[in-house]
């Protein structure tokens, strides 16, 4: 707890003591933590002097922001038009049936989260999964397995 | 520094670029490039060109507009073509390197054609019937210049706009505006001269203006392609505005999920301070002015003006009651302008080439171009940018390369989840703002997504209902609740549980909902469901009255069926490739899906080899053989 309580004071920086900063100051701890924790929230509150209640209600209203730890590797299902009309939606379920997560889920060696994405603008490679900075273009859900099983070999599993 | 002398120095910059005998490769790394691998192809041809200083140059721009053929890289060669090459991998960069750099063979079979010189020799790029009919205003720098360095943009007339403003007084820039009769690009197409205007006029000594890059649409990436590109452009029109309000400072809102567009534009405000021509006293003026980008958290709602500002002021992006109009009391109860990206872009030109160069493109009421992005079921994707007035047949057919694969035209979709879906019979309606409205479709955010006969429209209606609902602020109970009951009735059209009378409601639940809601949002949500009821409505009828999806794409109406005379036995495709374990074989060896454990993935459709393609899907799904739906019970042997 120590550490990150210093590793927050480093964000919470004076000249920007002012709720206009809400959001970014958001944006920053979770760009640094990967996620945010109540703990922080509340902090972020009373080094503004607003009540954890406003706070969370920001955080929660964007799409964003997670409150639960990333995975190591992020999962993104594109689902824009594009996608949605070259299947996007089969490929969806085809990641969540791979990694047994549910969308918004993280795996539970912590090794991959999921989460669906609006539109990355890369139409034309619909439908489109990203994998950490990798983009996967045309994917189909017989390749998001190939995909799965090579990123997460079943033997890496200690069952 | 006066304006002459920065001029001439990034003259003379940019001519020791294309003067001599330096060989400079282009390679376009915005977002679609890189997703199609452009950085690795940037790395190879560094690596081989390594030991050629003197000789060749590497620069990154940004995009072409020609998504469906990146990684696209251009060789422009002093006294030889310029040729532009598709589909460029790692591969085949030493081929090129060693062909076209070194060598004279301009490997033409490589290239997607010249953009400069080739004569009959190679295809003409500007004369391919993807850019014929184009009109490239906006994307006029785009993909050639970089986007890393000003010089370039001040060397092909950027800045001049904002020289000469700095000469005029503001009402002569909004009677300028006024004459050319631009139109705000954010979709709604309110004159900007009149919402200057409104803002010049409200007294206040503390203005700001705010450039929308709140680019939400899923399906729409001009403005992304715009500030990854040519973000000086957008600069210079934001600090014309906010000379003209009388505003000293700017804010340009982008979403946080366009990470290069923000790094670009961070670039670019760094070089224009260092260049004086943002910051204090610009071009040693009296004028100051200073920008700050903020990181949108991802909120559709914030594309619109006053859910924006609640989003600046760090609050939850909410619409507000106008009037007041931001222009009156905006930020912070400051009298604020909001432009959309591509209207910010729009005013340098209009200021340096005048009004009735712009007004001369288009059509009378909507002058200038229009800037599409073309995705969906077309030959070629990406960015296109036309006159006002061409035809959404032009768009599809001429430009977009018509329906891939040969397949048939089945709808347009334009102006995203707030646009309309428009049928093969209005394919000539002209593009602008007027006539799209009286389609029941609007300009919108210019996302122009293209359905065959494979898609579905009550899916893509229940696609865009879904995105909007998920996207309702929640202020309003007509958008935050009909909203809801709007995908839930479109929901059960699409598993074939609703009736005739679902439609009726459908009908007068969406008119309720655009009557009761506050933003934009919620008024236009309902757009597509309207216009596919308008235009599709048997469509509708063949999903509640006979549990077909026409589309075969609904997923509870829509059966895999294996073809026995064109299955082969020996084949085990299929069974492996389903995650359900649902494909068996017969007596015969004949593979057969069962209907109950099938999860209708389609794994097997797509993994059935070409020359048997036994795997079809049918609706409803009442077609599928009695004998062929589940494997039959084997009676358990005793022991």
């Amino acid at each position: 707890m120590n550490t990150k309580e210093s590793d927050l004071s480093s964000i919470l920086n004076h000249n920007r003591r002012h709720p206009r900063y809400l959001i970014a100051t958001l944006q920053e701890i979770q760009s640094r933590e990967g996620y945010l924790s109540s703990e922080a929230m509340l902090e972020v509150a009373g080094f503004l002097d607003m009540s954890s209640a406003t706070v969370w209600g920001v955080a929660t209203f964007y799409n964003q922001f997670r409150f639960t730890p990333p995975g190591k590797r992020p999962v993104r299902v594109c689902l824009g038009t594009a996608c949605h009309l070259a299947g996007g939606q089969l490929v969806m379920e085809a990641v969540a049936r791979e990694l047994k997560i549910e969308v918004g889920g993280t795996t539970e060696d912590r090794e991959f989260d999921l989460d669906r994405v609006a539109c990355i603008g890369c139409c034309a490679l619909a439908p489109v999964v990203t994998i950490g900075t990798d983009v996967y273009p045309k994917m189909t859900p017989p390749k998001v397995e190939e995909v799965i099983v090579e990123l997460n070999p079943p033997s890496a599993h200690k069952d | 520094m006066t304006f002459r002398k920065i001029d001439l120095v990034s003259r003379q910059n940019w001519q020791s670029l294309y003067n001599g005998e330096i060989i400079h490769i282009l390679v376009g790394t915005a977002t679609c490039g890189r997703a199609a691998g452009s950085m690795a192809v940037l790395e190879a041809i560094r690596r081989e060109i390594a030991g050629l200083e003197g000789k060749a140059r590497v620069s990154e721009v940004g995009c072409m507009g020609l998504c469906s053929y990146e990684p696209l890289v251009v060789i422009v060669k002093p006294g030889d073509f310029s040729v532009c090459y598709h589909h460029v991998t790692p591969l085949i960069v030493p081929q090129l390197v060693e062909g076209y750099v070194k060598g004279d063979d301009p490997c033409l079979d490589l290239a997607l054609g010249t953009v400069a010189g080739g004569g009959d020799e190679a295809v003409y790029i500007p004369e391919l019937d993807l850019f014929k009919h184009q009109a490239r205003v906006l994307l006029r720098n785009c993909g050639y210049n970089s986007p890393l360095e000003i010089d370039h943009y001040i060397a092909c007339g950027g800045y001049r706009g904002l020289s000469s403003t700095l000469e005029m007084k503001p009402a002569q820039i909004i009677r300028k505006l006024e004459k050319s009769g631009l139109r705000g690009r954010g979709g709604a197409g309110f004159p900007t001269a009149t919402k200057w205007a409104a803002c010049s006029q409200t007294k206040g000594k503390t203005k700001y203006v705010i450039c929308n890059a709140d680019e939400g649409d899923p399906g729409a990436f001009m403005d992304r392609v715009l500030l990854e590109s040519d973000p000086h452009a957008v600069i210079e029109g934001l600090i014309i505005a906010g000379y003209t309000v009388g505003a000293g400072q700017g804010y340009i809102y982008v979403r946080e999920e366009y990470p290069l567009a923000i790094e670009r534009l961070e670039m670019a405000l760094k070089q224009a301070k260092e260049k004086g021509l943002l910051g204090r006293k610009i071009l040693g003026l009296g004028f100051s002015f200073k920008i700050e980008i903020i990181k949108g958290a991802g909120a559709f709602v914030s594309g619109e003006e006053t859910a924006m500002i609640a989003a600046i002021e760090g609050r939850r992006s909410w619409p507000e009651h106008r009037p007041p109009y931001p222009a009156e009391a905006g930020l912070w109860g400051k009298p604020t302008l909001v432009n959309n990206v591509k209207t910010l872009a729009y005013v340098p030109l209009i200021i340096q080439n005048g009004s009735d160069w712009f007004a001369g493109i288009g059509t009378g009421n909507s002058p200038g171009t229009a800037l599409f992005a073309l995705a969906g079921k077309l030959e070629n994707t990406g960015l296109a940018e036309v006159p006002m007035g061409t035809s959404l047949r032009t768009l599809v057919y001429d430009i977009g390369g018509g329906i891939k694969k040969g397949g048939r035209f089945k709808a347009v979709q334009i102006g995203g989840p707030s646009g309309g879906c428009l049928p093969e019979g209005l394919l000539d309606t002209p593009i602008d703002f007027d006539s799209l409205k009286g389609a029941g479709a609007i300009m919108g955010s210019g996302g122009v997504i293209v359905m065959d006969e494979d898609n579905c429209v009550v899916d893509t209606a229940r696609f865009f209902i879904d995105f909007s609902r998920q996207e309702s602020c929640g202020k309003c109970t007509h958008c935050r609740i009909g909203a809801h009951h709007l995908f839930s009735i479109l929901d059960d059209v699409t598993k074939g549980k609703g009736s005739l009378k679902s439609l009726e409601a459908l009908q007068a639940l969406a008119e309720d909902i655009r009557e009761g809601s506050l933003c934009g949002l919620g008024k236009m949500a309902t757009n597509p469901a309207l216009t596919t009821l308008r235009y599709f409505r048997a469509e509708y009828e063949s999903h509640v009255l006979e549990q077909r999806c026409p589309a075969r794409v609904c997923k509870e109406l829509t059966a895999y069926y294996i073809l026995p005379d064109k299955c082969y036995k020996g084949c085990d495709h299929c069974v492996l490739a389903c995650p359900a374990e649902a494909v068996f074989s017969d007596e015969q060896g004949l593979k057969v899906v069962d209907q109950v454990k099938c999860t209708k993935c389609g794994s097997c459709e797509l993994v059935c080899p070409a020359e048997y393609n036994a795997v079809i899907r049918l609706s409803p799904v009442s077609l599928v053989p009695e004998n062929r739906r589940t494997k039959p019970q084997t009676p358990v042997k005793e022991p």
